[in-house]
């Protein structure tokens, strides 16, 4: 399928597939296996300018949009879904400074970001306070100039190191969603420190950490936005990163389906490759259809949001659903056409299945996403009746 | 110091080479063109000179409208200028040469970089030519490189030792692998590429004194032959090596 991009994205391509090819697939399985986080290759990323593409020019960016940024992330993706996110997630932890910051934060912050030399962590996740995003309890209460947090966020990708965390806190408990304020928390601020590292199935070459505040304080000006906008920072938030890990759940579907092609033309049973059996091509004719439909739906959402469409929540849950269940499924069967080679850890595939479990899970749960889908599908209904 | 770097594109090494339907060249229809590797090293290298030194670098290739991707790929790496020496029908290696050192000659270059050679037709000719050409010192295959104040001094493998070789500039520099690590063009430099303003230059063209007979593949390697199984097939295996393939004594 041609989708049409202009010269520079396709510059774009062949210079994150080149990346991927000679930096990122020859670390793969070590970082997999030590759980290493990719510090040597953000500084390829950062040369190269991944982290430019989502900031404006006038802060050290090239001012392109979430597509140019999907794009760079799927073709890290085919090799690696997990050291894609020191791109990805850093993208997460800046869009609320570009969303909601004002100018002053907007020229302290971005610049260091687009040059790679910080990366950015997004924490909105606490223990009890998963999809049920609005029962947060990390409060800020504020004393004079300052910020007094005091509360622990989980899951958080870059945890532990991204110089700059955009933190999403309560200043207002009795209003919920309405209570919440989003805060710039830089690392070494007095009262902030790391908790547990996790140790995960897969991405294992991203890290996952505790964030805890304890009377963490943070000085008024690094507040986004005003008291209450918190709730809709973080929503706008992650409805332009939503196709940031549909662009992650893609990559890894890639990846597995080029290996999967390659393995079948060359492994030979009853004295044939086996791609010559019916059986396994239906597979890859359905993993092919699967991975070019999520392509289509992402790249379409994320042309939507570059040319300002701002209600994208209904679309932009949909490639995620889309295209991380298709990372699932195609991974799943890249690993069945290896058969038993495929269980093993000296062949790729099985990390593949491991990487691609927890988009179907972060950002937003399928399940809730379709939550997301059906809300906005029902004002749909009554708008039209 | 003004520096320039000889460039070329090639097909992509995981390409399929196939020959067009007459066999006068290869299809170059479903080909994707890169930089040759070994002027990747060249550019680095006089970016490194001109960041260390001070001065400018020129990019220059020999070619028609195709070559100015090749000078976009290396202004967007971060040369300052670009020149394009446009080509006149077909040229053997001396006349690409000749149109090169024509276009180099009389500006001043301190330094020239190019690749050892173009990892398509494998020549590892025009470097050294073009430094004749201009009667300039040539150092071939050079893996580590020290500039100094009006010479430089260049380390290149050889067999079972390293060679170390002075020279005056200005001189010709053709890089090998291990010079550097290849900086990787930044998004902002590929843009910035685009909108540069790329020279074009008209030279005057020696005549082409070879002409390329024709192109065909490597001959199909015939299948291997199992002579038997363990050890008792050793002395017809022997044999067979000795009388047949004539590769032992």
């Amino acid at each position: 399928m041609d989708y049409l991009f202009d010269d520079f994205q396709k510059e774009l391509i062949k210079q994150a597939n080149r990346i991927g090819r000679e930096k990122v697939k020859p670390l793969a399985a070590e970082y997999d296996r030590e759980g290493t986080f990719p510090k040597k290759l953000i500084k390829v990323f950062a040369e190269a300018g991944f982290y430019t593409i989502y900031i404006p020019e006038e802060y050290g960016g090239i001012g392109r949009g979430i597509l140019d940024l999907v794009l760079v992330t799927e073709e890290i993706s085919r090799f690696c879904g997990g050291i894609s996110l020191a791109v990805a997630a850093t993208a997460l932890g800046t869009f609320p400074i570009i969303i909601g910051g004002n100018e002053e934060q907007k020229k302290k912050y971005l610049p260091e970001l687009a040059a790679g030399e910080s990366i950015a962590a997004f924490g909105l996740t606490e223990p009890a306070a998963g999809s049920d995003a609005g029962k947060i309890q990390t409060r800020a209460v504020k004393k004079g100039d300052k910020y007094i947090l005091n509360g622990t966020k989980v899951f958080i990708t870059n945890g532990g190191n991204a110089r700059i965390n955009t933190i999403i806190a309560s200043t207002d408990p009795e209003r919920g969603t309405r209570g919440a304020t989003a805060f710039i928390v830089e690392e070494g601020m007095p009262g902030f420190r790391y908790g547990k590292m996790e140790d995960k199935m897969g991405i294992r070459a991203s890290s996952t950490a505790e964030l805890i505040f304890e009377d963490c304080e943070v000085p008024v000006a690094n507040r986004i936005g005003e008291e209450g906008q918190g709730f809709m920072v973080a929503m706008k938030t992650l409805d332009k990163s939503r196709p940031g890990v549909a662009a992650q759940a893609l990559g890894i579907a890639q990846g597995a389906f080029d290996l999967a092609c390659e393995y079948a033309k060359t492994r030979e049973q009853f004295g044939q490759s086996i791609i010559k059996f019916q059986a396994i091509q239906f597979m890859l004719a359905d993993m092919a259809t699967q991975i070019e439909a999520s392509r289509a739906m992402l790249y379409a959402t994320s042309r939507m949001i570059d040319n300002g469409i701002d209600d994208v929540a209904k679309e932009s849950s949909m490639c995620k659903i889309m295209a991380s269940d298709t990372a699932m499924q195609v991974t799943t069967d890249a690993v069945q056409i290896f058969g038993g080679y495929g269980y093993m850890r000296d062949y790729p595939v099985e990390k593949m299945m491991r990487d691609a479990k927890i988009t179907q899970i972060y950002e937003g749960t399928n399940q809730i996403l379709r939550m997301v889908i059906a809300r906005q599908l029902i004002k749909d209904i009554t708008r039209h009746t | 110091m003004k520096i320039a770097v000889l460039v070329k594109l090639v097909p992509d090494s995981e390409a399929q080479i196939k020959l067009n339907a007459d066999k006068s060249w290869i299809e170059t229809r479903d080909i994707s063109w890169v930089m040759g590797p070994y002027d990747e090293y060249a550019i680095e290298e006089a970016l490194k000179t001109a960041g260390d030194k001070g001065g400018e670098v020129t990019v220059i290739s020999y070619g028609d409208e195709q070559a100015v991707d090749g000078l976009r790929k290396a202004l967007a790496m971060g040369v300052h200028n670009a020149v394009r020496v446009k080509r006149e029908g077909e040229q053997d290696l001396l006349g690409t040469a000749n149109a090169l050192a024509e276009a180099l000659k009389d500006n001043g270059y301190d330094l020239i970089f190019t690749g050892f050679k173009a990892n398509d037709d494998d020549c590892a000719a025009i470097g050294t030519m073009v430094g004749t050409l201009l009667d300039i010192p040539v150092i071939t295959e050079v893996s580590k490189l020290e500039v100094g104040e009006g010479n430089v001094r260049a380390e290149r493998d050889i067999e079972g030792g390293r060679e170390i070789i002075e020279a005056s500039m200005p001189c010709v520099i053709t890089a090998q692998k291990g010079l550097n690590e290849p900086r990787y063009a930044s998004l902002k430099g590929i843009m910035m590429a685009k909108k540069k303003q790329i020279e074009e230059v008209v030279v005057t063209h020696t005549e082409s004194r070879i002409e390329m007979a024709g192109l065909n593949y490597p001959p199909e390697r015939a299948a291997g032959k199992v002579v038997g199984e363990g050890a008792e097939a050793v002395p017809e295996l022997v044999r067979l090596l000795r009388e047949e393939a004539k590769v032992i004594e």
